[in-house]
């Protein structure tokens, strides 16, 4: 892992990063609870379960005023942390940026009805969006920090049990995150009534069996059930029935992991980073034709043109030709969006989406048609067939694609394809339809040129090969 | 529902529990709750689908039916499911009609489903009726753009014996595996793989066993699952179809009788959504081969002096069977050739009339009438099984003349119950419409299920019910010492108690059953095996009663029935029961038999059966089929299945089910058709040539109403032996699919039943040496069944086993019944 998390006091450290979550990982043995406790590890935790005993503000390292969710001694009521979330404007960090605040205010709580379920707490750590290499990483250089985010969430969600589902092939992270629990058992920090405050909870981790499908949330929910993993109908909402039809928060692990941090920072502090609606760090992967691939912290609506910077360049001096802003789900840029801000709006705004923040930069070598079949196959092999436009649809564009690439494509082709993609964008069960449409429409829209050279070297007559295979219609 | 069409909208106030909505233009009042696509099909806009099934869970998988909407004035993004979509005040919806949004995404979506799908129509089973087909050609384009590669599986995959996949033609609208899965409770088949290889499987050594498979291919929406029996066998569009009723159990289920060139290629189920919804059983589906079988009995055929059967012409038969009745009936018996008297003066007198339970409610009253009238007495019984006087109380105070008009519990009922109690009915052996229904009670309203049997069978968790154990013969017991939460559950308002059939196999349970409804004010239904049961004890084909429950020692009643039939008096002496008119003939008692369907094999003791046919002087079968009966009669008349005639069942809740001729067979005549000329011969007018002209008079006749016995029933006396040591207690009834004379010829169908197994507990097992899987011989002193031993949580000392399946016939082979001590020995050597 190439990344440039260094502590920020390294000189040649550009000014843009922003380590919070990423700010241990270069410590020796970062992933140990030792090392997480001596770097303030599950001190957010106490503070909200025992009320900051000897701590408080006083205690935060950045001096930070505004909420943080605690008045005073005793526990933070569960309330608090939830408009604590609230007010830091903290937006879940899957890929649709989703309120974290606000989905957990929607558990419903009290004695009666549904909030007297059992209430559940899912990370979903089923990392699959091509590109996308930040919640593994942080789960092997911190996994504490997900664990101590899992345990204040359950506490604010009022749950008892958290489940952790990873990505099945990420075999390392699960060992890793496995043994973390473990600590964090012994430790006394999940079980029975941790740290003394009464708050039971337990964490599961789950290895999900490696599909694609299993990122969304309600496929994610099926297959922890031991279901099939595919997605459920909605409503009802898993804020309402999601696991074993109980009221359940899902979120992702970056947001989890940010939870500790503005616990002990405050929701002003957070909001002192990115921008007014889409506030706080964010690590950025960046993989392909740069200097120095890895993840970079830096606040939302950094932009491309800063991280290249950071991340030394691109390859070798050859010019930048496209790249995707979140995971080739989102609809590809070029060197024209170089400046786009990368937060929720600023990627909206240009035309595509902030998702995983995976930036996948390809020098002008590549071919964009190549590239584009290339992620189609993948949607093809993960798209997981429940409904007809997904499932059909790219089964049929991979075929086209490939055959394009094989130079055996026609102008018609790239009608076809493109209005195929009209007909599964937004008519798919889930958004895994809409994704894979996004990088054929867009590079169609700003590469339609590569795809007509490609058609080129296709004569505008028959080959003899089929004028062969047409013999016997004439005879 | 109400619309109006004009431009300005409607100004009166939206109905209490509606939402008012626009379809097309069109506005319309819907109750909160409905899912769109049934509001536009209620307007009459038929938006395509695939996957939407009206008794199914919402899936919204194949996205054919997506249309545009507006929500408080603004246009959702994107095209919605209608079939998964909820009415909304004020929401505004744009079908295919009016929206080329939602035009051009249904002939998306259209165009993506045909992509993969063969081109084989004109072979294809479903082709002529295919909604693939037809919506290909209402909302899809003429012509395909997709010139890549289809995808291709071998095929077909038989995913049971009478079940096979067509993998390719399947466009994965998981109709199959949501109706198994919701419907059925037998998730045997699933999904498997992902993406476009995405197929409907079984578990490798796991087939489609479920009672409930053949639905699956009825609402396949495609040809993808074909039946083994039908596949390839006619064109949809070459068939005939006719409305017909299931014969195979009391329930009565609608269903259409699909015929070809004077055969039934293939039973569909109807649709009726008081009784069997749209759904059926695989028995109800499936077994109708016995109608072409060998062994059909086709022409009369009259026992020769060489003692074997010949065919006859009617004349002659009906003539050789009216002579030999009435000299049975008056013990004067013709001379012999000789000279001399056939009988001593002292020679047995009389004639017994054993109906049997597969006739119509017609053809029963013809029974009735012929026991009365022409036989002269009231020997006369419908009834199979184990017969008590117990029982015949019991029905005459809780089940005669019930019906939906006049308030009996029905399936709808059943539906909503809070609870419902299950005693002597394994619901989806003996009665599996009704077992659907108590799954949906429970899946939908949350049904409490109660079961008085010995192991928790799949209906019993299927049902998601609650099993009480009982010692069979302690039944009765059981009920007596009720828990108060099962009490309590059961005196709630609209609470059920379903007793089968079988119930009279244990002394006292009927009473206990009534005692019970009185104690909590449960509705009590009797389900009885067969279609014919229910209307034979209303229209008088029982030895106490006269049509319409009227009692035979009842003088005003008796008097009531003789002027309808334009005799002076009836028979006032109760008669025997079916067990006692064979004793009787076993005995010399009584001369003749008049015997409908019935098979010897089915009575508490089948070599009881067999010496009364054989101690009868005289036995006229009338028959549909060769059978232990035929063998032994002296007179054999064919009467018509029932795609040849036409007639009426009373199902269990005491419903009408009438049915038409499907197929026209001259000399193919109703038993109340025989035995009116049969009554001619013998100089006596029954008046029943047709069943309509039977079933006219039964209806004048009427019910006896307010005359309608009540009060508790007398509990018949118990003397069960008590298992000796070593013995065990034998628990005992019969499997949906097993060797029913019904269900011959049709090996795809006994393919799918469930393996005969033996069971019993843990504990008994191991203080016999018995091991599972391996053999366990159960016997009495006159037989042994060998059955691989299956662990169950039956109680201890019991041992179970199916009543008449392949490798056990228990009647037959032990002569024991439910209740009775049997010993249990490990097998093998």
């Amino acid at each position: 892992m190439t990344d440039s998390t260094a502590s920020t006091e390294s000189t040649d450290t550009p000014r843009m990063l922003t380590p919070v979550l990423t700010r241990r990982w270069l410590s020796p043995r970062s992933w140990s609870i030792q090392t997480y406790e001596q770097l303030e590890g599950y001190q957010a935790l106490r503070d909200v379960l025992t009320g900051g005993s000897g701590g408080g503000r006083d205690r935060n390292p950045r001096g930070t005023t505004g909420n943080t969710g605690r008045d005073g001694d005793g526990p933070v009521h569960p309330d608090r942390l939830i408009q604590l979330i609230k007010d830091s404007g903290l937006r879940g960090r899957g890929g649709a940026g989703f309120p974290t605040g606000m989905k957990w205010s929607f558990i419903p709580q009290g004695s009666t009805g549904a909030g007297a379920k059992p209430h559940y707490l899912v990370i979903n750590a089923d990392e699959g969006e091509p590109g996308t290499c930040k919640d593994i990483p942080l789960m092997m250089a911190d996994p504490h920090s997900l664990i101590e985010g899992c345990i204040i969430t359950s506490y604010a969600i009022r749950a008892n049990f958290c489940a952790i589902y990873i990505r099945g092939e990420a075999l390392h992270p699960i060992r890793r995150v496995q043994a973390a629990v473990r600590e964090a058992y012994d430790a006394g920090y999940l079980g029975k009534n941790i740290l003394g405050s009464g708050f039971d909870l337990d964490i599961v981790v789950h290895a999900g069996a490696g599909a694609y499908i299993c990122g969304e949330e309600t496929a994610l929910l099926d297959s922890l059930e031991g279901r099939r993993g595919q997605p459920r109908l909605k409503p009802p909402f898993p804020a309402t029935a999601g696991l074993y039809a109980a009221p359940t928060v899902v979120n992702n692990v970056e947001t989890i992991a940010s939870v500790p941090a503005i616990v002990t920072g405050g929701s002003d502090w957070f909001r002192a980073m990115g921008t007014e609606k889409s506030p706080g760090p964010k690590i950025y992967s960046l993989s392909g034709h740069v200097e120095r691939p890895g993840q970079y912290e830096a606040p939302l609506g950094v932009t491309l043109r800063e991280l290249l910077e950071m991340a030394g360049g691109m390859k070798d001096g050859i010019p930048l030709k496209f790249w995707t802003p979140g995971g080739s789900s989102t609809p590809l840029f070029t060197a024209d969006h170089l400046d786009v801000p990368l937060d929720f709006e600023g990627a909206v705004a240009a035309g595509s989406m902030l998702g995983t923040t995976a930036l996948m930069i390809f020098n002008e070598t590549v071919s964009v048609p190549w590239a584009v079949m290339k992620w189609t196959e993948f949607y093809k092999h993960e798209s997981c067939g429940k409904c007809t436009p997904c499932r059909e649809g790219c089964y049929w564009l991979v075929q086209i694609l490939e055959r394009m690439v094989a130079g055996e494509g026609t102008e018609s082709d790239i009608e076809t394809m493109v209005d195929v993609c009209d007909n599964i964008l937004g008519r798919s069960f889930c958004a895994l339809g809409d994704g894979a449409t996004s990088p054929i429409t867009s590079a169609v829209k700003y590469f339609r040129q590569e795809f007509l050279d490609l058609c080129k070297v296709q004569p505008s007559v028959p080959r003899t090969e089929q004028l062969d295979d047409l013999v016997g219609a004439k005879a | 529902m109400t619309l109006t069409q004009d431009s300005g909208s409607d100004t009166r106030p939206v109905p209490e529990g509606h939402v008012r909505l626009t379809i097309d233009g069109i506005e319309v009042d819907a109750p909160k709750g409905e899912i769109l696509i049934r509001t536009c099909e209620r307007l009459g806009i038929i938006v395509p689908r695939f996957c939407d099934h009206p008794l199914l869970d919402p899936a919204g998988a194949c996205r054919q039916c997506l249309v545009e909407v507006e929500m408080g004035g603004r246009p959702m993004p994107k095209p919605q499911a209608s079939c998964t979509m909820t009415v909304a005040d004020g929401m505004v919806v744009k079908t295919q009609h009016t929206s080329e949004v939602a035009d051009k995404a249904q002939q998306g979506v259209m165009e993506l489903l045909l992509i993969n799908h063969p081109l084989d129509c004109p072979i294809c089973d479903k082709g002529g009726e295919c909604p693939l087909q037809n919506q290909a050609m209402s909302n899809g384009r003429a012509d395909s753009r997709f010139i890549e590669h289809k995808r291709t599986f071998p095929k077909p995959l038989a995913i049971s014996t009478q079940v096979l996949l067509d993998r390719e033609r399947c466009v994965l609208c998981q109709r199959c595996t949501r109706f198994s899965e919701e419907i059925a409770g037998d998730p045997f088949i699933e999904l498997l793989e992902r993406g476009s290889n995405q197929q409907v499987g079984v578990a490798e050594d796991t087939p489609f066993q479920s009672y409930f498979s053949g639905n699956t291919i009825q609402i396949c929406p495609v040809g993808a699952l074909t039946s083994a029996a039908y596949r390839f066998r006619s064109r949809p569009f070459d068939l005939e179809s006719t409305p017909s009723v299931c014969e195979h159990c009391s329930s009565g289920c609608a269903q259409r009788n699909d015929t070809r060139r004077g055969r039934v290629l293939r039973r569909l189920a109807g649709n009726d959504p008081e009784v069997n919804e749209e759904w059926n059983c695989d028995r109800g589906r499936f077994a109708f081969r016995y109608l072409t079988s060998k062994d059909r009995v086709l022409r009369p055929m009259v026992r020769g002096a060489d003692g074997q059967l010949a065919e006859a012409s009617w004349t002659e038969a009906l003539r050789v069977a009216a002579e030999g009745l009435l000299a049975a009936r008056d013990g004067d018996y013709p001379e012999d050739a000789e000279g001399r008297h056939a009988a001593p003066a002292d020679a047995p007198k009389g004639v017994g009339v054993l109906a049997g339970g597969r006739l119509t409610t017609e053809d029963a009253y013809a029974y009735a009438k012929f026991a009365r009238l022409a036989a002269g007495t009231n020997d006369v019984d419908f009834r199979v099984g184990a017969q008590s006087a117990e029982e015949l109380e019991f029905l005459a105070k809780h089940v005669i003349g019930t019906s939906p008009e006049t308030g009996g519990l029905t399936f709808t009922e059943l539906e909503s119950a809070p609870a419902a109690l299950c005693v002597a009915l394994d619901p989806e052996e003996e009665s599996s419409v009704v077992f659907l229904r108590l799954r949906k009670a429970m899946r939908k309203h949350g049904l409490a299920v109660f079961h008085l049997g010995q192991w928790t069978t799949p209906s019993v968790a299927k049902t998601e019910g609650t099993l009480i154990p009982a010692v069979p013969g302690t039944e009765p017991e059981a009920l007596a010492g009720l828990g108060s939460d099962v009490l309590d559950l059961l005196g709630q308002d609209g609470a059920a108690i379903l007793v089968g059939g079988r119930a009279s196999e244990v002394p006292g349970l009927f009473a206990a059953v009534s005692e019970l409804a009185g104690r909590t004010g449960a509705r009590v239904a009797w389900i009885p095996p067969r279609a014919g049961d229910r209307g034979a004890l209303d229209a008088g084909a029982v030895p106490t009663l006269l049509p319409g429950g009227r009692s035979v020692t009842d003088a005003a009643a008796r008097a009531v029935v003789a002027t309808a039939w334009g005799v002076d008096e009836l028979p006032a002496e109760p008669g025997r029961d079916t067990s006692g008119i064979l004793a009787a003939a076993a005995a010399g008692e009584l001369a003749g038999l008049v015997v409908g369907g019935l098979d010897p094999n089915d009575l508490p003791d089948p070599e009881l059966a067999l010496a009364g046919l054989r101690g009868a002087r005289f036995v006229v079968s009338l028959e549909l089929q060769a059978s232990a009966v035929t063998e032994l009669a002296d007179v054999v008349l064919p009467v018509a299945p029932d795609i040849n005639r036409e007639g009426s069942y009373l199902n269990w809740e005491g419903r009408r089910r009438d049915f038409g001729i499907t197929l026209r067979e001259p000399g193919m005549l109703p038993d109340c058709r025989v035995l009116d000329t049969l009554a001619v011969e013998m100089d006596v007018d029954l008046f029943t040539q047709t069943p309509g002209v039977a079933g006219a008079e039964l209806g004048r006749l009427g019910l006896v109403g307010a005359a309608r016995p009540t009060g508790a029933v007398t509990a018949a006396a118990r003397e069960r032996e008590r298992p000796a040591d070593g013995q065990a207690v034998l628990a005992t009834w019969r499997q949906l699919l097993d060797v029913a004379s019904l269900a011959v010829d049709e090996p795809h169908l006994a393919g799918t039943a469930r393996a005969p197994e033996a069971r019993l507990n843990q504990a008994t097992a191991a203080r016999l040496g018995l091991v599972e899987g391996e053999p366990a011989v159960v016997a009495t002193e006159r037989g042994a069944i060998s059955l691989p031993l299956r662990l169950a949580d039956l109680p201890d000392g019991v041992v179970w086993l199916p009543a008449n399946s392949p490798g056990s016939q228990v009647r037959v082979t032990l002569g024991a019944g439910h209740g009775d001590p049997v010993t249990v020995t490990a097998g093998g050597n």
